[in-house]
């Protein structure tokens, strides 16, 4: 039979060998679940993992895919980093994508310069509003904050389905469910041209340097973990939990409203009811990592 | 109006059987101090596990236990890794949901918009003709009538055995179960398992019952109002029956009055039971003190055995 005892020490080996670790095991159950499947596992996986890198098509896919889950991973790690359970970011991307959304349509014929950080900015409010409210449910009446913020996710995904499919529905989209076309100006800049390439990708791994030394470096970011790891020490050395709480949640919401924004004016230039094909959950996992 | 409401109880009975089979099972796994955040992926696991069985063998039956079968499949898979291998067991509960999503969708590509053989209802002799009570209480498939049976049995266990006594104090404090010589971990384990069989039961509910189909994601967050019933129930076994009947009532009611053509944007009314949720869980939670008091003790918390 199995014993764990602890270890008493943290090894400086498995401290990094465990995350590579965990991508191996994950290739090979991916190569495992392939060969279930009655296709070569080394040559699909092969397929999965490098022709992206290789290939300038699929590089640029991948890094069109990968920004919003970066955006949303970042947000979302600091939270778990402080025991803050958000994993409605689902529900947030769409409220960030819903509002930014909203300002785009509202402003047809405003100047690039106007309304495009308009739109970001409404995107980042929007999904912060929506980590805020459910901070505010876990501080003001101790509801649980996994089950609410998943709860908004559905909330957040039907009121998108009404939208598009209501008021907002293009009257010239032949009653296809999907919102008029954003103008040009609203649109996320290119970096390369005729491509999806667009601003959030340089933004995302900027975005995931600034967390990264505020979480390491700073006072706020030590905080967080000790929050996250001690949370009686945390109360004795005076950190207030709430303020934590609330920082977390409006981080990771705003940053996951951020990436909805992005998604639905750097590549789909329109609000459709599909937006999401589950970022958010993927991003809990990209999270974990 | 006899007639309306008599379909109208049918259908919230058998709208509320998957939450209540979910929340059944879920209330053991916490009542001994584990909480497994996967039920709605073994639900999804169980829905498509039953589907495919029932749809490949053309057996209801078979279809049934293996839904029964994936759910507590997922369910070891968890128990290894939070309560052997001790890692984080909200973190471990929501990669389960995300497997089990992941996994039910990969297995279910195949099986979408196919039919498959349904639970059928069993019409007791003499009781079902009974005028009202009888096509409402009497009618149901068996899967309703096991789930209360369940109910009861897990209510008087808890309440009133020996057995159920160990489950309360492995849940309420481990460190003393463990000093009068229970095995914790073994118990825990059994409790999960318990726990795994009921969502992968609730599955196989929702895709050969309720909506004798797959789709994917089809149980669209039930698992987890399971486990906001619990909370809601505060632990008690009869409760999570009333909260049952009221979400299940509020999922129906969404459906009917869609059907209805009241002028109301269905969006709106599909996401009443979410809304529904949230609001209960701010009316149950606001009471901290409340919810201490019922609370096992030693919820999420991990037990490791020094000897």
């Amino acid at each position: 039979m199995l014993k764990i005892e602890p270890r008493g020490y943290e090894s400086e080996f498995w401290k990094y060998f465990s995350p590579v670790m965990a991508l191996l095991l994950t290739g090979a159950t991916a190569g495992l679940i392939f060969a279930l499947m009655g296709r070569p596992p080394g040559l699909t996986v092969y397929t999965f993992l490098v022709t992206p890198l290789i290939n300038t098509g699929g590089f640029e896919a991948l890094v069109v895919k990968a920004a919003p889950l970066i955006m949303m991973g970042v947000g979302l790690s600091l939270a778990y980093k402080a025991n803050v359970w958000n994993i409605g970011t689902d529900g947030q991307f769409t409220i960030g994508a819903i509002c930014g959304g909203g300002v785009a349509l509202a402003l047809p014929d405003a100047p690039a310069l106007v309304v495009f950080p308009l739109v970001l900015l409404a995107g980042m409010i929007g999904g912060a509003l929506n980590g805020g409210l459910v901070a505010w449910l876990r501080i003001k009446f101790n509801a649980n904050e996994i089950l609410t913020s998943l709860m908004f996710a559905y909330i957040s995904q039907y009121l998108l389905v009404y939208l598009v499919t209501g008021p907002w529905r293009d009257p010239m989209g032949f009653g296809f469910p999907q919102t008029a076309m954003f103008s040009d100006e609203a649109l996320a800049p290119k970096l390369v041209e005729n491509t999806n390439v667009h601003l959030g990708i340089l933004l995302a791994p900027l975005i995931a340097v600034a967390l990264w030394f505020m979480l390491d470096k700073s006072l706020l970011g030590f905080q967080f973990r000790v929050l996250g790891q001690a949370t009686r020490a945390a109360k004795f050395a005076g950190f207030s939990e709430n303020k934590l709480v609330w920082i977390a949640m409006l981080i990771s919401g705003g940053l996951a409203g951020l990436a909805g924004v992005f998604e639905v004016t750097g590549t789909l230039g329109q609000l459709t009811t599909n937006i999401s094909p589950g970022y958010g959950y993927t991003a809990i996992i990209v999270a974990f990592l | 109006m006899e007639q309306l409401i008599v379909s109208l109880l049918i259908s919230i009975i058998v709208a509320s059987t998957p939450l209540l089979l979910a929340a059944i099972g879920e209330l053991v796994v916490e009542k001994v101090g584990v909480l497994n955040l996967g039920v709605e992926g073994m639900m999804l696991a169980g829905a498509i596990a039953a589907f495919a069985t029932a749809n490949v063998t053309g057996i209801t039956v078979l279809g049934v236990l293996a839904g029964i079968f994936a759910g507590l499949l997922l369910s070891l898979l968890f128990a290894i890794i939070s309560l052997t291998l001790q890692a984080n067991q909200t973190a471990t509960g929501l990669a389960l949901t995300i497997f089990g999503r992941g996994f039910s969708a990969l297995v279910g590509a195949g099986f979408v918009g196919i039919p498959a053989p349904t639970i059928p209802k069993i019409h007791l002799p003499l009781l079902s003709d009974i005028p009202f009570i009888g096509p409402v209480v009497f009618s149901q498939d068996p899967l309703v009538y096991l789930s209360l049976i369940i109910l009861g049995v897990v209510a008087w266990a808890f309440k009133s055995t020996h057995f159920g006594l160990i489950l309360r104090a492995v849940g309420d404090s481990h460190d003393a179960a463990h000093a009068l010589g229970y095995p914790v971990i073994a118990i825990r384990y059994g409790a999960v398992m318990f726990g795994g069989a009921m969502a992968g039961l609730a599955g196989a509910y929702m895709s050969l019952a309720y909506t004798p189909m797959w789709a994917q994601d089809m149980t669209a967050g039930r698992g987890w109002v399971a486990l906001a019933l619990v909370t809601f129930s505060a632990w008690r076994p009869f409760w999570l029956l009333v909260g049952a009947w009221f979400f299940g009532a509020l999922m129906f009611m969404a459906l009917y009055v869609q059907a209805m053509g009241v002028a109301i944007p269905s969006a709106f009314l599909s996401a009443t039971p979410y809304i529904g949720t949230v609001i209960v869980l701010v009316l149950i939670s606001r009471d901290a003190r409340r919810i201490r008091l019922h609370r096992p003790a030693m919820l999420g918390r991990p037990f490791l055995a020094r000897s």
